[in-house]
């Protein structure tokens, strides 16, 4: 029998081999799950009930209909994601271009701005709700040292979700940063030493040469930060959540969709349900994700 | 003049601004004072919370809930690290279980990523694109999709509050396979066969040849999964109730909303669970920029 293989035969099987982990925990992990939240999601099912009823669309259907607070979830999940990543990197953007003119202290700036992105988001959440503290904390006292009186952030519903997305600029931006940097890094020097000695003023040159040049970094950061942003939960979690009060207000003014969806499993303990939304959130990432492929068009290399 | 016409066939328009931006020049060292400012101005914005929490973990609780703020504690104590460890023994065990979920994780997903990425880089098969967009379609689907059936499997399996059920999830990355494909690819193919005709078998070629000229590939996707792991929040939430078996985010979580008021105990904990990646990225700084750098640029 073995001889019977060829050698390009024994090396593709070697490949399976050497597959074969992964494939089998694709398999278990992701395949079978996603089956089944699918099948889920036509169902009525409460959790510990054996038995499952087939409801067809029904409970697609009542998310969208009958559940206004899901609505809400997902206009927040929404604002947040828009509101924290479109700062995030214009910020990010400015600070890794000036990090880029040769300054002396690059690696110590790098540094510094990196430090969020390791620190523990459960650890920080909670040093920004102290921070965002309406009247003894840190950045309502510096907002009234420049006579601004500052809002009730993370007690009020309208400033709430402001205040989640402060921290998470804050927290965010040097991650985003040092993708900027090195997609800079990659754009020769001698086209903006040629712009130069055509008198082009750094203005023009950033619109012309290192916008553009940047334009797949800006991208994919951009969908990173979408999907990343669209399953938001730590952050509100942490922040908005106390002994007396359920995460997600007040008055459901933070609430997003994976804390919909959890509530939906583990509160209401209607799985069906729960799968249901979580289809909802997959659609939503992949119809941002393929947005990305279309800018991109860059093909799979082989 | 003559020079100036030389420039006019380049870029006629702008030819006369250019000696006068010449003349005009400042020094370098002077034209960075205020990209220097603005810097420094954006570092002390991104560590003042720190501060903060640094100096609020010293302080006793009156001290911290001053207006105007005290930017320094009165005294140098550590009462409220002593009081955090009194009221919750198990911060220890906290990090001890985040440290050997994700050691396990970081391992696993190394070994699939690397023998998956080899089989893709350096083999041909029938299937090999289609399995390869398979792998890479899952990177789209957000855990939560998974979430509730993963959770009726583990416990079905009676793997709640185990480190088993802890781990089970992220087992596998299909963002590694696609890193350590693309970093396999550029590895000569000579070298393989080389060793294919020295009678090298696959698996000794795999250890001795392509790990060691791996080793900046592994460092920059070990970091890069021990960050999401060491952040992992929902799934450790849903899966432990034993109060020894969460991990340290949950148990932060869970001591911080139980002292919601006690602002110098939470900051001491906070403090506490900050601090080990923050010295872990330290100690290997250059890596951790080197992971994302990476993960950003082959993405």
């Amino acid at each position: 029998m073995q001889l019977s293989l060829s050698p390009s035969q024994r090396r593709a099987l070697w490949a399976y081999v050497f597959l074969a982990p992964a494939i089998i925990f694709f398999i278990v992990l992701f395949v079978i799950p996603v089956l089944r939240a699918l099948q889920y999601s036509f169902y009525d099912w409460p959790l510990g009930v054996p038995q499952k009823t087939f409801i067809g669309l029904e409970n697609y259907r009542r998310l969208f209909m009958d559940d206004p607070v899901f609505l809400i979830s997902i206009w927040n999940t929404i604002r947040f994601t828009v509101g924290s990543l479109v700062p995030t990197l214009v910020l990010a953007l400015g600070v890794a271009l000036i990090l880029n003119q040769g300054l002396k202290a690059l690696g110590l700036f790098r540094t510094i701005y990196f430090i969020p992105v390791v620190s523990s988001l459960v650890a920080v959440g909670f040093v920004w709700r102290w921070l965002l503290e309406p009247s003894f904390g840190i950045v309502n006292y510096l907002l009234r040292l420049i006579h601004i009186k500052g809002p009730g952030w993370l007690v009020s519903p309208e400033w709430a979700l402001p205040g989640v997305m402060l921290m998470t600029i804050w927290r965010d931006l040097g991650f985003y940063m040092v993708i900027f940097l090195a997609g800079l890094q990659t754009i020769p020097r001698e086209f903006n030493e040629a712009a130069m000695v055509d008198g082009a003023n750094a203005w023009q040159r950033f619109w012309k040469i290192t916008l553009p040049l940047l334009n797949p970094t800006i991208v994919f950061a951009a969908v990173i930060g979408v999907i990343n942003g669209l399953q938001v939960f730590t952050s509100i979690y942490v922040m908005t959540g106390g002994p007396g009060d359920l995460p997600g207000g007040p008055l459901n003014s933070t609430r997003p969709i994976v804390l919909h969806i959890v509530e939906a499993a583990f509160r209401s303990q209607n799985m069906g349900y729960a799968s249901a939304a979580a289809f909802v959130l997959f659609v939503m990432i992949l119809f941002f994700a393929l947005i990305q492929i279309r800018i991109i068009e860059r093909p799979f290399e082989y | 003049m003559g020079r100036s016409d030389k420039m006019a066939t380049i870029s006629k328009p702008t030819t006369a601004r250019i000696p006068a931006a010449r003349t005009l020049r400042i020094p370098k060292g002077v034209a960075h004072i205020p990209l220097y400012i603005i810097l420094i101005a954006g570092a002390i914005l991104m560590l003042l919370p720190f501060a903060w929490m640094i100096s609020a973990s010293f302080k006793t609780l009156a001290e911290a809930l001053q207006v105007p703020p005290q930017w320094l504690p009165s005294t140098l104590s550590l009462r409220n690290y002593q009081e955090v460890f009194n009221q919750q023994p198990l911060f220890g065990r906290f990090f001890l279980n985040s440290v050997i979920v994700a050691v396990v994780t970081v391992i696993s997903v190394l070994i699939t990523s690397s023998l998956a990425g080899y089989a893709f880089a350096k083999f041909n098969f029938p299937g090999k694109n289609l399995l390869f967009v398979f792998f890479l379609s899952t990177m789209m689907i957000p855990f939560q999709v998974r979430m509730v059936p993963l959770f009726v499997m583990v416990s079905d399996w009676h793997l709640t509050d185990t480190y088993a059920g802890l781990i089970l999830p992220g087992l596998v990355e299909a963002f590694g396979i696609f890193l350590m494909r693309q970093f396999i690819t550029s590895i000569p193919n000579d070298l393989i066969d080389a060793a294919r005709i020295d009678g090298a078998s696959e698996p000794r070629i795999v250890v001795q040849i392509l790990l060691p000229l791996l080793r900046p590939a592994l460092s920059a996707l070990a970091i890069f999964t021990l960050i999401g792991n060491w952040e992992a929040f929902l799934w450790p939430l849903l899966i432990t109730n034993a109060e020894e078996m969460r991990t340290l985010p949950i148990g932060l979580a869970l001591f911080a909303g139980r002292y919601i008021e006690r602002v110098d105990l939470e900051m001491a904990a906070a403090t506490i669970a900050i601090l080990p990646m923050v010295v872990v990225f330290f100690l290997l700084q250059k890596r951790f920029i080197e992971g994302i750098t990476l993960s950003g640029l082959k993405g």
